[in-house]
């Protein structure tokens, strides 16, 4: 009795060993091609998965355009995308990897404020240039000179929506849910709530949930209670949808307002018809007829059978920020661009050296088209751009107003 | 008053879907003494069959009323049980008679893969289920109640109902119980304790998706790690209510539910799980089997 | 339970030697060895280590005294937080009465500080572990385990809510006195205390108390006061665990400690062996190396890395060196053995 156990388990061992071998098999073999190497971190596993596939193909779509069109000077970049299941101690272990590992030239990511702030010091420390798409909170880009951001910063849209609440809707009492897990939303929130009340509106209460939370009907009874005239909820379009239901069925009639983690086709899909007739902010709005945007929607469309969220966008845009400052180290100094190389066979000075003149291109990016804008790098390595404030009628995005920093 | 009576009502109805998820963990635990950690995922796979079947019979397009519903129940339940069995036999079954905590390691690996494998198969966007039934809102003197509120509460104590029925009135749930006593003197007395186990697994599964149905018809996001949070609430549900306790599953999930919302509305929001967590601890440290539970003396 | 007899006694200087002969190979590592590996494989060992640390630590609660606790990310979080914020609060001062410059001080000062807010962290945590002890420890089975868990959320949600600490956008910017010198050090520390701890009467006293608590009261052994001893010792040293992780990692956040890491630890420890330690040491590495090793597989990994904790679970039901202790001279015997079947 005593043997066969334990062969099987022996057996099964070896077999799980074997397996694990075969997977790693590949990693051996190096090519030998001239390339330029890039890093991106995402969280394509774990609870905030949507935003880090999204993430993922708009970075993914810059890059085959690129590519597709001969790369850099003849020279393909190539993406390494490393995994962080959402967790900042897994971002800051992939950014590792990509930077020391990999030797990439560049990192682009997170979408989570809180992971970018884990991957950044990193990057700051290796010299290594990091665009994060999504990560809006200040301090991300105050880990040092490498970090820069393509997005807003928090306070920017929470000012844009509180001006949009007192000004355009004239609305006096405003009540505010925001998700006690995502600094984003209490970043929002909170510089809701300041501008708000020194344009002479008045808080009427401030409540919260936890993002993965379905039921919002205890907070939202008890804001409704307090009589606003409209609810601020600066969350994610996964939570947003149900809100705006169960805001509706609670018998509240005035408008909602948010900010771009609005932003999904997936927001009216599962808010339905509850969704009409709120008030978001965002980068850009599909009427316009720039041919970025069009272009850009077109494309995505065909190439994701979907309709682009922010997140799509904005790493579409951060990937494309990065690549003409790669295209500009290419068109001025050969010399740094043979440090950044993967095969160059560069001392570590020298890539280093080609790194800080990558980094002053993207610094020096001004008037970039973006589809979420023109794009200018301010000094604090923060985009500087005008935001949009859509409506929502008939399960449409309509613009109603730009409202410049 | 009315803003009280409000919270309570939303107390009642998350409590409810809280209930409706704890049944099957008290029934699987209460026959195998196996906490199966993976209930929550098949809650969420059982909800995805629910939405595959409502695309197949057209549901989105204007297919609904009672009979899809019934369709898209039958399809979950049924393709669950499957799922049910199918762990059973090739997770659940290697690791039975080793000590419990490695059924449970065992159950956690299968709740990881049920929620990465639901990641590369059903993406991880969240979906949005169709409306099966047209959605109507009541009014009862200024307090709001929607029709999915009256279904989930009405859906979790029919469910209850029909689990004490098939425990407590028929041969398989004579068995089952049989099996929860003693498998040993069970397999003795001539009882094939295996298919026990199996039709425990499979019944076990099939009402977590009709959980999950019920639960997409009140909040139609879907996606692969809905049960994760659901599925840790509605264990501390089974838990309160004292587990292995078909009753107490559904009054733990009320008292859960009823807590959380009149926490939130009531004293804080930020702090509602922490609040709820304590009110747990306090009603285990006073009553450490449970609300239902019966109090199991030391053998010496 | 002979691989649990009593150490022979070894003389004072002999264990001073040991000591030393130890700090010095760490020392040696650190100099010599560190630089030349890639710092990504240095992370990965520092918190393979870390998570020795907590490994070992829970499985003097879950292996050793049989108390199945699902709070130990609390605990780590608790150590964390509060050493951290010992370093940005009053480190400035400490180091001031060091004579070393805030900006850049030297190792030793560093070390100092690392040490007084580990030390200030792994107690803050073994007193809230007796506190949660106390009244908790008196249920069984899966409601202690509710109830540790509620612990550790609750924890969870406090520091979220908690500004001075960052909240919810985590604790940044926090310096990193920890490198592999001090997280080696103090792994070989909870190590020897552990080692020693479960070789001597109060471990056979634990033991006692998971194998039948009731023989163990019948026997003389206060249960109850074992139990909160090896909750609290426990708690310490994942407070000490998470001190060294927010030291190294210079940044903290409260959703690394969810629910989901304490399940990870226990995952740790019952695949090395429910009370065995050299067991939690070895699955400890090796959990902290597979998502790693799977990362070429991409979006695959995780669903093959819970194909294999099942089939590790499986074919290894006993964990795996089982209760008992790995000894490099059984390996031997072991092929010797088999060749022999």
């Amino acid at each position: 009795m005593q043997g066969k156990p334990d062969q099987r388990n022996a057996r099964g061992l070896t077999t799980a060993l074997a397996g694990v071998a075969v997977l790693l098999a590949p990693l051996g073999c190096a090519k030998q091609v001239q390339e330029i190497k890039v890093g991106e971190y995402s969280s394509l596993t774990g609870d905030k998965a949507t935003f880090g596939i999204s993430t993922h193909n708009g970075i993914q779509m810059a890059l085959d355009e690129l590519n597709a069109a001969g790369g850099i000077g003849g020279v393909q970049v190539r993406l390494i995308t490393e995994d962080d299941q959402g967790k900042p101690e897994e971002a800051a272990t992939a950014v590792q990897k990509l930077v020391s590992q990999d030797q990439v030239v560049a990192v682009l990511g997170e979408v989570a404020s809180s992971n970018s702030l884990q991957g950044a010091p990193i990057c700051q420390k290796n010299g290594v240039p990091m665009i994060t798409p999504a990560s809006t909170n200040e301090k991300v880009t105050q880990q040092g000179d490498y970090i820069f951001r393509v997005c807003f910063i928090d306070p920017f849209q929470g000012t844009v929506m509180a001006k949009f609440a007192a000004q355009s809707l004239n609305l006096k009492r405003v009540g505010i849910l925001r998700d006690a897990r995502s600094d984003y939303s209490i970043g929002l929130a909170n510089s809701f709530k300041e501008t708000f009340a020194s344009l002479g509106g008045e808080i009427s209460g401030d409540e919260a949930y936890q993002q993965g939370d379905v039921d919002f009907k205890g907070p939202l009874t008890a804001l409704i209670a307090t009589g606003p005239e409209a609810l601020f909820v600066p969350g994610y379009y996964t939570e947003v949808g149900l809100i705006a239901r169960q805001v509706r069925e609670l018998g509240f009639t005035g408008p909602l307002l948010g900010g771009d983690g609005w932003d999904s086709p997936k927001l009216v899909e599962i808010g339905g018809e509850a969704m009409n007739g709120h008030y978001f902010s965002n980068h850009y709005t599909e009427q316009d007829p720039s041919p970025v945007i069009q272009g850009f929607i077109q494309k995505y469309k065909a190439k994701y059978n979907q309709v682009p969220d922010a997140m799509g966008a904005l790493s579409y845009d951060a990937a494309r920020v990065l690549f003409a400052a790669l295209q500009q180290v290419q068109a001025a100094s050969p010399e740094e661009w043979k440090g950044l190389l993967a095969t160059g066979a560069a001392k570590p000075e020298a890539r280093r050296a080609a790194m800080a003149a990558l980094r002053d291109r993207i610094a020096a990016t001004s008037s970039f088209p973006g589809v979420t804008g023109a794009i200018t790098l301010d000094e604090q390595r923060n985009a500087r751009k005008p935001a949009v404030v859509l409506s929502i009628k008939e399960g449409k995005y309509a613009f109603v107003e730009q409202i410049a920093p | 008053m009315q803003e009280f009576l409000q919270q309570l009502v939303n107390g009642i109805a998350i409590g409810s879907i809280y209930a409706l998820i704890a049944l099957g963990y008290t029934m699987v635990y209460g026959i195998l003494r196996f906490v199966n950690f993976a209930h929550g995922d098949v809650f969420m796979v059982g909800a995805f069959f629910g939405l595959f079947a409502a695309g197949w019979i057209g549901a989105s397009a204007g297919a609904n009323g009672p009979a899809a519903v019934v369709v898209v129940f039958l399809a979950a339940m049924f393709g669950a049980a499957v799922l049910g069995v199918i762990l059973e036999r090739f997770a659940y079954k290697p690791v039975r008679g080793q000590p419990r905590l490695n059924a449970l390691i065992t159950a956690i690996g299968v709740s990881l893969f049920l929620e990465n494998a639901g990641i590369l198969i059903f993406g991880a966007d969240p979906k949005t289920f169709p409306e099966l039934l047209p959605p109507a809102n009541y009014s009862v003197g200024g307090v709001k109640i929607s029709s999915t509120q009256v279904m989930t509460l009405a859906g979790s104590c029919l469910l209850m109902l029909g689990l004490n029925f098939v425990v407590y009135r028929t041969r398989i749930g004579k068995a089952m119980r049989a099996v929860s006593f003693s498998r040993d003197a069970a397999s003795l007395m001539g009882i094939p304790t295996d298919r026990v186990i199996t039709a425990t697994f499979a019944l076990g599964s099939a009402l977590a998706a009709a959980a999950g149905v019920l639960f997409s018809m009140s909040y139609p996001r879907l996606d692969p790690l809905m049960g994760v949070m659901q599925g840790l609430k509605a264990f501390v549900a089974a838990v309160l209510g004292g587990i292995g306790n078909i009753p107490g599953a559904v009054v733990g999930g009320l008292v859960l539910g009823l807590a959380e919302t009149l926490v939130s509305g009531y004293l804080s929001s930020t702090y509602r799980d922490a609040i709820a967590f304590v009110l747990l601890i306090v009603i285990l440290i006073v009553k450490p089997s449970g609300l239902l539970g019966r109090a199991v003396s030391e053998k010496v | 339970m002979s691989e649990l007899a009593p150490e022979r006694f070894l003389p004072l200087p002999t264990r001073l030697l040991r000591f030393g002969l130890g700090l010095a190979v760490i020392v040696l590592l650190q100099q010599f060895v560190l630089p030349g590996i890639n710092p990504y494989f240095a992370r990965i060992l520092i918190l393979a280590e870390i998570n020795v640390i907590l490994a070992v630590s829970l499985n003097l609660i879950n292996g050793f005294a049989g108390q199945f606790s699902l709070g130990h990310a609390g605990f780590m979080a608790i150590g964390g937080y509060v050493s951290a914020a010992f370093a940005v609060s009053a480190g400035p001062a400490v180091l001031a009465v060091l004579g070393a410059s805030p900006e850049a001080p030297g190792p030793a000062p560093s070390f100092i500080v690392l040490c007084l807010g580990l030390i200030l962290g792994a107690l803050v945590a073994a007193i809230t572990g007796l506190l949660i002890g106390i009244p908790t420890l008196r249920l069984k089975g899966d409601y202690l385990a509710i109830a540790t868990l509620g612990f550790g959320e609750i924890i969870r949600v406090v520091i979220q809510n908690t500004e001075a600490v960052g909240g919810a956008r985590g604790f940044i910017n926090i310096p990193t006195y920890a490198g592999f010198f001090a997280v080696t050090l103090f792994m070989v520390l909870t190590l020897a205390v552990h080692w020693n701890l479960v070789h001597s009467r109060h471990g056979r006293a634990l033991l006692a108390v998971r194998e039948d608590e009731i023989a163990a009261e019948a026997m003389g052994v206060p249960t109850t006061r074992y139990k909160v001893l090896a909750f609290s010792i426990g708690a310490a040293f994942a407070g000490v665990g998470g001190s060294l992780f927010a030291h190294y990692n210079g940044g903290l956040h409260p959703n690394t400690f969810t629910f989901l890491k304490s399940i990870e630890v226990v995952i740790m420890v019952v695949l090395g062996g429910m009370g065995s330690i050299t067991g939690s040491i070895l699955a400890a590495l090796l959990l902290t190396a597979m998502p790693e090793l799977l990362r070429p597989i991409k979006e695959y990994r995780m669903v093959i890395y819970s194909l294999l904790l099942i089939v590790l679970m499986i074919t290894r039901p006993q964990g795996i060196f089982g209760l008992g202790e790995f000894d490099p001279a059984r390996l031997l015997w072991w092929r010797r053995a088999r060749g022999a079947r």
